[in-house]
């Protein structure tokens, strides 16, 4: 996994709320057995006509002043609906490192962190204020500090925001999960061997 | 101090505290083709096995045909992804049940129905609708494919502890209202959002009456409430139906299980993060109008207006779900008319959802012009309903009879909605282009789509005869 530590660049505002994952990729994508290349399916009911090729021209992402975000700037519980992690697949191979919004589904949240996303949860008022302020000012900025947990304005205003410690710390050092896990392989076995003895019903499934 | 249910089977799962998240041992994983691909692609690059194949399940369920197999699956994409997995399985040796076998059919219903799905178990899939089997009082729920890719390595999964969230639901249920409408009533009033973070547990008179298939159902559907888990704690009812199924424990280990699954109920005093009560007995059978399962209506009701909410951020929801349903505001829903209706998902696709739909149905001709299909959720249910002759009565009615599989629940397969068309579905979802590109869903009970075939428009099946 990519780290993530700091991230300067262009934002970009959708202005929707309850974006479930079948609207990030739709399930004709799905059916895909590698994690790339889902970038230009991204959206792609709102993002493309009917013939599913020409961009339609009043969606957001198609707008030239936004060609290259990497910021996205969502309205609350984005990501809803379902596990599937085709979802942050879609939003990183289109560029997407950072997904600001006032509150995230908590599977898709939780994907985002595994794939070197970073979503950042802010007050309603924070949301509201990029909400104005994006489509006003072509070229709007942000700069997202992860270790600092900051996030910079264009007019230099500074706000923090919380993000748990642990989960924090995979991100900025880009560690694999399950590495870190094996490292307790020898805890997974004595629970096991326990297990085997207090709940022996659990090892024969005759399957 | 009392504990809740949820907080004493995560207790029994803790492997060890890391620095920030629990480490929680899974006893159940249950594997299907569309999230496991890169999973198992992960395992082979970093030459990992599996830890304990014997604790997975795997069966393709999405992308199935429900129409004849013999001919295997036309679409090259899909086929690739179900191949993937037969694949996978026989490298890793995961117990797999292919296309053709009697068993195969959607995960969350082949689990409960094999006595795979057990209580106290933590349960997993990289699926979100895994909370239905919290019905059976396990802690179960969906997972990315980084995850199950975790899980497949270490049989473990890095967490968090949620909150707890008690629905207290007394009274009993109106005649013609099943747990589909109790559940969808209950997302109306928590919002999509309202159970993030949080495991609701179900509990009261009402749910204990309950089956176990309506109490899957309810557990199914607490993901559209935002919430990780729904569980529900097992009872008598729990243990009969999980006994004497092929994968659930058998002589000493079944008396020494059901001895720890009496001890699994909240104690009296256990505390909740959030408690709410709901009387069962206002119950009206539910239909959603919009584009999210919060947007839901009493049988009763109206088409919402969007000039009558003053917060513009629900305005404009409003605004968007009517444009994108073709509805205009103060529409009474049951003067809508249907094109498509869809009974099955792992929501609505059992034998007793099956049942009630068929009885709607005796006797009686789908409207002209509708085309409705009913897609059992396994191989075994299907057979049952065979066994029962309700094939009959939904093919004599002008019902498709098809094979199992989760088929337009989402549409990955050939079963999709045409632009523009209006489904009473009985699944879980009604995003927009959930059941095709444009396609309009409305999610309702059995009973309640199966009316809505019948009379080419909904109903209120209270007045059904
Ligand atoms: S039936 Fe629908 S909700 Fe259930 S597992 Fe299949 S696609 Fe998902």
């Amino acid at each position: 996994m990519e780290p993530f530590v700091t991230l300067e660049a262009l934002a970009v505002s959708l202005d929707r709320a309850n974006v479930d994952t079948d609207a990030i990729i739709p399930k004709q994508f799905l059916k895909t057995i590698k994690r790339t290349g889902l970038g230009v399916s991204l959206f792609y009911d709102w993002r493309y006509a009917s013939d599913g090729k020409t961009p339609n021209p009043e969606f957001i992402l198609n707008q030239d002043r936004y060609k290259g975000a990497r910021i996205l700037v969502a309205r609350q519980n984005f990501g809803s609906g379902s596990s599937r992690e085709h979802a942050p697949w879609a939003l990183l191979d289109y560029g997407f490192r950072a997904i600001l919004a006032p509150s995230f589904a908590d599977i898709f949240y939780n994907n985002c962190f595994k794939n070197g996303i970073l979503p950042v949860v802010l007050g309603d008022a924070q949301i509201d204020r990029l909400f104005t302020e994006i489509p006003k000012t072509p070229g709007y900025r942000l700069n997202i500090d992860l270790p600092e947990q900051s996030i910079r304005l264009p007019d230099n205003t500074r706000w923090s925001f919380d993000i748990d410690p642990f989960r924090k710390k995979c991100l900025v050092e880009g560690l694999d999960d399950i590495g870190l896990t094996l490292a307790y392989s020898s805890d997974i076995a004595s629970y096991e061997n326990r297990l085997r003895r207090e709940a022996p019903w659990l090892f024969s499934t005759n399957a | 101090m009392g504990r809740t249910l949820f907080e004493k089977i995560w207790a029994d799962h803790v492997v060890s505290e890391t620095d920030g998240a629990t480490l929680l041992y899974i006893d159940r994983h249950l594997v299907h083709e569309v999230t496991s691909p890169q999973a198992f692609e992960g395992l082979k690059l970093a030459g990992r096995p599996v830890r304990r194949p014997g604790a997975t399940l795997a069966v393709p369920d999405h992308n199935v045909p429900t129409t004849d197999r013999s001919r295997g699956i036309e679409d090259p994409v899909s086929a690739l992804q179900v191949a993937t997995l037969e694949e996978n399985a026989r490298e890793f040796s995961v117990p797999y049940f292919s296309m053709n076998d009697i068993r195969q059919g959607i995960v969350h219903v082949i689990a409960p129905e094999q006595g795979f799905t057990l209580p106290g178990t933590t349960i997993v899939c990289g699926d979100s609708h895994t909370s239905t089997h919290g019905a059976f009082g396990a802690l179960a729920f969906g997972i990315g494919t980084s995850e199950v890719e975790h899980v497949l390595a270490t049989q473990t999964l890095l967490q968090r502890k949620p909150k707890t969230f008690l629905i207290r639901i007394d009274g009993a249920l109106p005649d013609k209202t099943t747990s589909k409408d109790l559940i969808l009533a209950l997302i109306g009033i928590i919002g999509t959002a309202g159970g993030t973070g949080y495991v609701l547990e179900f509990a009261g008179s009402t749910v204990e009456s309950l089956s176990m298939e309506s109490r899957m159902t309810l557990c199914n559907m607490a993901i559209e409430a935002g919430a990780r888990a729904g569980m529900i704690a097992p009872d008598e009812m729990t243990f009969a139906y999980i006994k004497g199924r092929p994968m659930a424990p058998k002589g000493a280990d079944w008396e020494k299980a059901v001895l720890y699954w009496k001890s699994l109920r909240s104690d009296r005093d256990a505390k909740y993060d959030r408690i709410l009560d709901f009387r069962a007995e206002t119950l009206l059978p539910q239909i959603t109008w919009g584009t999210n399962p919060g947007m839901v209506l009493d049988v009763t009701g109206r088409v919402p207006d969007p000039e009558s909410t003053p917060d513009p951020i629900a305005r404009d929801n409003i605004k968007n779900a009517l444009a994108y349903m073709g509805l205009e505001p103060g529409t009474p829903i049951t003067s809508i008319p249907v094109d498509r209706i869809f009974i099955g998902s792992c929501t609505n696709g059992r034998i007793e959802d099956l049942r009630l739909a068929a009885s709607v149905v005796r006797g009686k001709k789908v409207a002209p012009g509708v085309k409705a299909m009913v897609v059992p959720g396994s191989g075994l249910v299907r057979m049952k309903a065979e066994e029962e002759g309700l094939d009959d009565i939904f093919r004599d009615a002008g019902f498709e009879w098809r094979e199992p599989g989760c088929s337009m629940c989402l549409g990955m397969n050939p079963d999709q909605l045409a632009p523009g068309e209006r489904c009473a579905s009985t699944s879980n979802r009604n995003f927009e282009g959930r059941q095709g590109k444009n396609g309009r869903t409305h999610l309702v009970s059995p009973s309640m789509a199966a009316a809505a075939a019948i009379a080419g428009r909904f109903v209120d099946i209270r007045t059904w005869s």
